[in-house]
């Protein structure tokens, strides 16, 4: 194998797995040590520089950094980031006189964002502070789109959505447009803005299309629609008997909402089975906790209606089957259909696009599935000043990706602003500096904590199912926000090699609790791979090499499992090994005028 | 100044012996030695042995005099019986505590100065003895705990870290092993683990005194041009006799070599120590040509490693003194106290 090169942004990067998964890059390792020294407001701005909205994001996201988690490797479960995430917004004081100033001075150009969901929040957040002049259009009185609209108050309380998105609307820079519906695209574009940002969301609930369906429209809801109603407060109320169609977190929130509008026999019912159902395991979870059963394998076939109202719905009973290529199809098993009584029914069985105001001669192509031809990295659509992102533009997706996806739009609007080519990104922003202090100092505390996963506490289930908007999670404390930090590996302090001054000693083979690190005879990767000191099974995880050894050995460190605790730097008579804290943040618009300056 | 334990977190993947413990259950506490000392090494490599042989750690008691090397025995085998004996002292109480407890599998660490300096005696008659233990030497050639003085070992011509010169002769404990009648004898280095966990293994599994000689480099007194005990130095002059592999009953034999490259050694318990030569000249189970070899090749300029002798067919010192077959704690009244007509005859023999 070829020596490792580290100065590529990207070799560390993968090692920092919550960072690398997340789609906005957040730098995890980073505020959860913030966190831990009770620094509550700085873990905040950390938060907020990557991914805007802490306090929303805390309790809502999908967490991909957490399965990523390297804590999840080595012991049972992942460090419990998201929740962290809300200990810092919750604790985190008065924080705008922190935020990034608003000029006075506004540079000339106008941008409009379609949308005031966190895609366009993102690029409005990016681009005020710059001297842009931001107009935020949306058909809702207020902004959060998604967030607000869909996402039930006892997993979100409003007061947190005012507040993120107040930072974003209410200092200066950005102009809002609530209720007032954008309905032509052209129109739009008449009015002159130097750029355009298309962050409308999939609006469109999936239709069911079984008998019956047309027969018992009062009683049957489009899932996204109904939360929406129900979080305005037009819907208060529904029948004792719920039945919800799908299996992803919409399905979750639909069945747990309903539960506390007077629904008193929920059931949650899905094509596919319980390991493959969308929702995330925790959504999942807390669902079943309220006492709402989740049936598996059950295909819709009919609605029971008597004289126009509903009275239940049937089922066929399938089994998932693969063929030779791994695929999988549901096949009806013969056994008798299900039939399941009820009052209502909520369909939650996904989500589409829909650009009904974009004339189709605009200058703007679409693909077989309605959705914008884009460059993927810049986002750009085919008609150059036009920008999409959020669910508008690749479907349906969560609030961090469309956060990720402001900020990349932000960034090439910036751009095109400026003449330049959206197509050339620029690179991250890297930072490594060593942490030792002492023989057996560093400025990281590097002790590895045994703790188990710490449980956020929950309102008990008789109080929340009698208050729709009481929230469930009540958030960790300082002092269990404290233990679960120190679960954190620190994977940002990395280990690093210096193969000119190792004596190959073995004191660090030697000591390395998870077996990282061997020095053998060079090879290819594949057949490397088998004969280190524990094999790396796992190729997704890179290895390390660094070869120039006196013995003509290489080093070779997988860097799976390692804990990141520096025992082998300690070890390390020579200082071969260092700890070096690896910080990275993505190319903001921010970086990058000041880069054109 | 914190000495951090070492994280119980380990790889998910972590084997596990026939007696279902993984490697990581034969570990001690977190060594207190000079970062890079090539003790800990040895300490590691003793870790892995016994987790190989699947020993169970209560079974083996670990012994050591005075020094650097003699604190490792607390970084190893935490769940294993110890005794940290007075400097030099070891093989008197390994001595006592196998004549106690022939049941144990005892192993003694101690280094250069413990044993060939202060504890010279000690050691020649342990071995002399034909204990049935496994004796690491680990070999720096300086006192270490004393910053860096030469040792007994310490080659002639060998430059201390300071600039001075040894003017003495040598002791080669191998040597003076094999001369005394060991019927194991080995020499190894703390930085090369292929050759060494093998030649430990060998060594506890072998009934009768077995004698390592590991040159174990001192990082902070002894790692410098000019030293012979260096990692450099040693790497450079290092040549080994053989490579070792063990086989156990009933393991298959695979590898087949062309005649006369291989010596097979069938021990007591029927494992078989498989020797691949990469000497010529050199044959493990005669003590003659084993002591000519070391001495040949040191006139050479070169470090001999391996093992240098083995002898098939041991005997240990309970067999010497026909002593009772099991240990002494397990003995009953009626064995410690036969009674009056006991006395009477062993008085009567003595009249």
């Amino acid at each position: 194998m070829k020596p490792t090169d580290i100065t590529s942004p990207d070799y560390f990067h993968k090692v920092v797995d919550c960072q690398w998964a997340c789609p906005a890059h957040t730098p995890v390792p980073e505020y959860i040590r913030m966190i831990a020294a009770g620094r509550y407001a700085d873990a905040y701005m950390v938060n907020w520089q990557s991914n805007v909205f802490p306090g929303i994001l805390g309790r809502t996201c999908d967490r991909p950094c957490e399965p990523a988690c390297r804590r999840g490797r080595v012991e049972e479960e992942p460090v419990a980031i998201c929740r962290l995430k809300r200990v810092a917004a919750d604790n985190k004081g008065d924080v705008s006189h922190r935020m990034p100033a608003i000029p006075e001075q506004r540079n000339g150009k106008r941008i409009a964002c379609i949308g005031a969901g966190p895609a366009s929040l993102t690029v409005a957040r990016d681009l005020a502070p710059l001297g842009y002049e931001v107009h935020v259009f949306d058909g809702a009185a207020k902004a959060g789109g998604f967030i607000r609209q869909q996402i039930p108050r006892f997993r979100l309380p409003e007061e947190v959505i005012d507040e993120e998105c107040g930072y974003i609307l209410d200092r200066g820079g950005v102009v809002s447009h609530m209720n007032r519906r954008v309905d032509s695209l052209k129109g739009l574009l008449a009015e002159g803005y130097d750029a355009v940002f298309v962050g409308s969301g999939a609006p469109r609930g999936r239709e069911l299309d079984v008998p019956g369906r047309q027969e018992a429209a009062a009683n049957i809801h489009l899932g996204i629609d109904w939360l929406a109603s129900v979080s305005f407060g037009h819907v208060t109320s529904i029948g004792k008997r719920v039945i919800v169609l799908g299996g992803g977190n919409t399905a979750m929130d639909c069945c747990r909402s309903a539960r506390r509008l007077g629904g008193e026999e929920v059931k949650v019912v899905v094509r596919s089975g319980f390991e493959e159902m969308k929702a995330s395991p925790w959504e999942k979870e807390d669902a079943m906790g309220e006492g709402i059963p989740i049936l598996n394998f059950l295909v819709p076939k009919e609605v029971l209606h008597d004289n126009g109202h509903l009275t239940g719905m049937v089922f066929e009973k399938v089994a998932a089957q693969y063929d030779e290529k791994g695929r999988r199809s549901l096949k009806p098993t013969g056994e008798p259909d299900v039939t399941i009584e009820c009052d209502d029914v909520l369909v939650a069985i996904g989500q589409e696009n829909a650009f009904p105001w974009i004339e189709r001669d605009a200058g703007i192509e679409f693909d077989r599935w309605g959705l914008p031809k884009l460059n993927e990295a810049s986002l750009q659509s085919t008609l150059p000043q036009v920008f999409f992102g959020g669910d508008a533009a690749f479907g349906p997706k969560n609030i961090i990706w469309a956060v990720a996806h402001g900020h990349d739009a932000a960034l090439s609007i910036d751009m095109f602003c400026n003449g330049e080519d959206v197509t050339k990104r620029p690179s991250p922003e890297t930072q490594i500096a060593s942490q030792k202090m002492g023989i057996h100092e560093w400025a990281y505390d590097n002790e590895i904590s045994l703790d188990l996963r710490f449980k956020v506490p929950h309102l008990p289930t008789d109080k929340s199912l009698r208050d729709i908007t009481a929230e469930v999670e009540l958030g960790f404390d300082r002092e269990m926000a404290f233990h679960e930090t120190q679960r954190c590996l620190n994977c940002d302090v990395q280990t690093v090699f210096n193969a000119k001054t190792c004596i190959e000693c073995d004191a660090c083979v030697d000591i390395c609790p998870t077996d990282c690190i061997t020095f053998t005879e060079n090879g290819e990767e594949a057949e490397l791979r088998t004969r280190l000191k524990a094999p790396a099974v796992n190729l997704y995880q890179d290895l390390y090499v660094q070869d120039g050894l006196k013995t003509g050995r290489v080093m070779v460190k997988d860097e799976d499992v390692c804990l990141h605790c520096g025992m082998c730097a300690e070890r390390c008579p020579t200082g071969a090994w260092d700890m070096q804290k690896f910080l990275l943040e993505t190319a903001k618009p921010k970086a990058h005028a000041c880069h054109s300056r | 100044m914190t000495f951090l334990p070492k994280p119980k977190l380990h790889h998910p993947k972590l084997p596990t012996n026939t007696v279902g413990l993984t490697r990581r259950d034969y570990e001690g506490a977190i060594s207190t030695l000079c970062a890079g000392c090539g003790h800990d090494s040895i300490s590691a490599a003793i870790i892995q042995a016994c987790f190989n042989l699947s020993l169970p750690p209560h079974r083996i008691a670990k012994l050591s005099g005075i020094g650097c090397s003699s604190k490792t025995p607390t970084y190893f085998l935490g769940a294993a019986h110890g005794f940290n004996s007075v400097h030099g002292r070891m093989p008197s109480v390994l001595t006592g505590a196998y004549l106690a407890n022939r049941d144990l599998v005892y192993l003694g660490v101690s280094g250069d100065g413990d044993s060939a300096s202060i504890g010279f005696g000690q050691f020649a008659h342990s071995i002399r003895r034909g204990v049935n233990m496994t004796y690491i030497v680990e070999n720096n050639g300086v006192y270490g705990l004393t910053k860096g003085q030469f040792s007994a070992t310490s080659d002639k011509g060998s430059v201390a870290k300071k600039g001075a010169v040894n003017t003495d002769q040598p002791i080669d404990l191998a040597a003076i092993a094999v001369q005394l009648g060991a019927t194991f004898v080995a020499r190894s280095f703390s930085g090369d683990k292929e050759q060494l966990v093998p030649l430990i293994e060998a060594a506890l599994l072998h009934e009768g005194a077995a004698f390592i000689d590991v040159l174990s480099p001192c990082v902070a007194f002894n790692n410098h041009p000019g030293s012979t005990k260096s990692y450099d130095y040693v790497r450079e002059h290092n040549e080994a006799l053989n490579k070792l592999d063990i086989m156990f009953n009933r393991q298959e034999i695979t590898v087949s070599y062309a005649p006369g490259e291989v010596t097979d050694v069938v021990q007591h318990d029927g494992s078989v120590l498989r020797l691949r030569k990469l000497h010529e000249g050199h044959d493990p189970t005669n003590r003659a040509s084993a002591m000519h070899h070391i001495m040949d090749r040191k006139a050479a300029g070169e470090i001999v490693t391996g093992l240098i002798y083995v002898d098939p067919e041991p005997s240990a010192l309970h067999e010497h003194l026909g002593t009772v077959t099991g240990p002494l704690n397990a003995l009953g009244d009626a064995e410690l106290c036969p009674g009056v007509d006991a006395l009477a005859k062993v008085n009567a023999s003595l009249r």
